[in-house]
């Protein structure tokens, strides 16, 4: 077969380069097709109790996407869902900073490909998992994930373990790292600290009381059921802080550190799709 | 434009088919702000299939709440008839109040048929709604509604009268439950007025 002269590509094949290009571009910042980790039920301690007390939750088995949602996969995802474009998408939905470290074009730079997506609400990440198949973590299952070490499965009694997270708090905001760039957990999951703050499924769920905001006003009756949960482990300082975070935000509101991750219900024996070991 | 539509529906139904409701695209004339940009399928307590955002047209109170609550939730409905109450006769009948259950799992159309009558609501223009657990942290989102269940099956949730016009944009909303809120009753008043 004779190959085409150099400069006149006839449209097929250059169509067809493009996707050679395209897929060669998507596996190479990862793209390709979303990993997700195989995790095992458990049982642990949580900051915020289902019982209000003990100070136990349980979670079922589940996958996690190993790594964050990336710009690249993200605006992939604007691609197919125009409706999720910043210029599109309704301000019930997402706030005016939304994606707003892409260029105006619309789509992120290509520095921005590996990093994790950031600026993007609740609602936004929903959607994009649920285009995956999947859904956000709650936060018992991204606790429970976080909880661990490369070597423990729950690394958080140490102080060495809190002393290198809160190190990432405290450092100056700079550009954010790729993702994939830190160590896998016991799991295989990685970037769970020290990249980004994450949105979890029933971020609406986060109340915590603070020392008055919820119980001053007898007027105010805010809560049914019990009170107001107390965050219960009072020195775990890098989950608290997340928590705050998180319930200090509106689903419709985005933040440059904020991104997320996706899960998936594992229905073991049934099936394992996107699940790798 | 019709033709355009209709084949948009007829490319769109396979998706929806395949379970994966994208539920976000709107028409163009329900502004950005509006709570029913939500696209989401509720049971109400006649166990009839409706939307969300297949709004009425007019004002509505919406708020959310689940059967089983013995304290707050009682009170929820009571505040709303306050309101109700609040109102001249002829503004009262443009005024509809849609409750949404924050409990999927035991809030069946026949356990809100329960609660509107032990209420009892003027069903005529009270809706009491069950949604899809996924749906339900949606609609709560949107409404900005925190909650979480408890190991107990209780429900921790702020409770708030959220005022809605016909457009589907929050005009007013209160926390304040357990006494009469007249910055919310004056909003009411004037959304129902003249109709």
């Amino acid at each position: 077969m004779e190959r085409p002269a150099p400069q006149v590509v006839p449209p097929d094949l250059r169509r067809a380069l493009a996707l050679v290009l395209a897929a060669g571009w998507a596996m190479c910042v990862g793209a390709a097709q979303p990993v997700y980790q195989a995790l095992p039920p458990g049982i642990f301690k949580t900051v915020l109790p289902p019982d209000g007390k003990q100070g136990l939750a349980s979670v079922k088995a589940f996958s996690l996407r190993v790594l964050p949602v990336t710009n690249a996969e993200f605006a992939a995802f604007t691609q197919k869902s125009p409706e999720w474009r910043p210029s599109q998408v309704p301000v019930v939905f997402a706030d005016g900073q939304y994606l707003n470290h892409w260029p105006a074009s619309g789509k992120p730079g290509q520095d921005q490909f590996a990093q994790p997506v950031t600026n993007v609400s609740w609602f936004a990440a929903q959607a994009y998992c649920e285009s995956e198949g999947a859904r956000l973590p709650t936060w018992h299952e991204w606790e429970f994930a976080a909880a661990a070490d490369e070597r423990r499965f729950d690394a958080r009694a140490d102080p060495a373990w809190r002393e290198r997270i809160l190190s990432w708090y405290s450092r100056k905001s700079g550009p954010l790292p790729r993702v994939g760039a830190s160590a896998k957990n016991i799991y295989g999951v990685q970037d769970l600290h020290a990249v980004v703050w994450e949105w979890v499924h029933d971020t609406g769920a986060l109340m915590v009381s603070g020392d008055s905001r919820n119980q001053g006003d007898p007027d105010t009756l805010q809560f049914c059921g019990a009170g107001a949960l107390s965050a219960n482990d009072r020195e775990n300082y890098p989950v608290l802080m997340r928590i705050a975070m998180l319930s200090s935000l509106t689903a419709a509101g985005t933040t440059r550190n904020l991104g997320f991750r996706c899960a998936r219900d594992l229905n073991l024996g049934k099936q394992n799709k996107g699940n790798k070991k | 434009m019709k033709r355009s539509q209709f084949i948009r529906l007829a490319l769109l139904a396979p998706a929806c088919l395949a379970g994966q409701f994208s539920a976000h695209a709107a028409p163009p004339a329900l502004p950005g702000s509006s709570v029913y940009q939500l696209k989401v399928p509720l049971l109400d307590q006649d166990a009839h299939k409706t939307r969300w955002d297949d709004a009425p047209a007019g004002p509505r109170i919406v708020s959310m709440f689940y059967s089983n609550c013995e304290f707050v939730c009682p009170m929820l409905f009571e505040a709303i008839k306050n309101v109700e109450a609040a109102l001249p006769p002829e503004s009262r009948h443009h005024l509809r109040v849609g409750l949404i259950s924050l409990d999927p799992q035991r809030d069946s159309p026949a356990a809100l048929k329960k609660t509107a009558s032990q209420r009892s609501v003027d069903e005529t223009r009270w809706r009491l709604y069950r949604a899809d657990a996924t749906d339900v942290r949606k609609l709560a989102a949107t409404l900005g509604i925190q909650y979480r269940r408890l190991a107990s099956g209780e429900f921790n949730h702020s409770t708030a009268l959220i005022l809605l016009d016909a457009q589907g944009r929050i005009v007013a909303r209160t926390e304040k439950i357990s006494s009469i809120d007249p910055a919310f009753i004056n909003e009411v008043k004037k959304l129902t007025a003249g109709g």
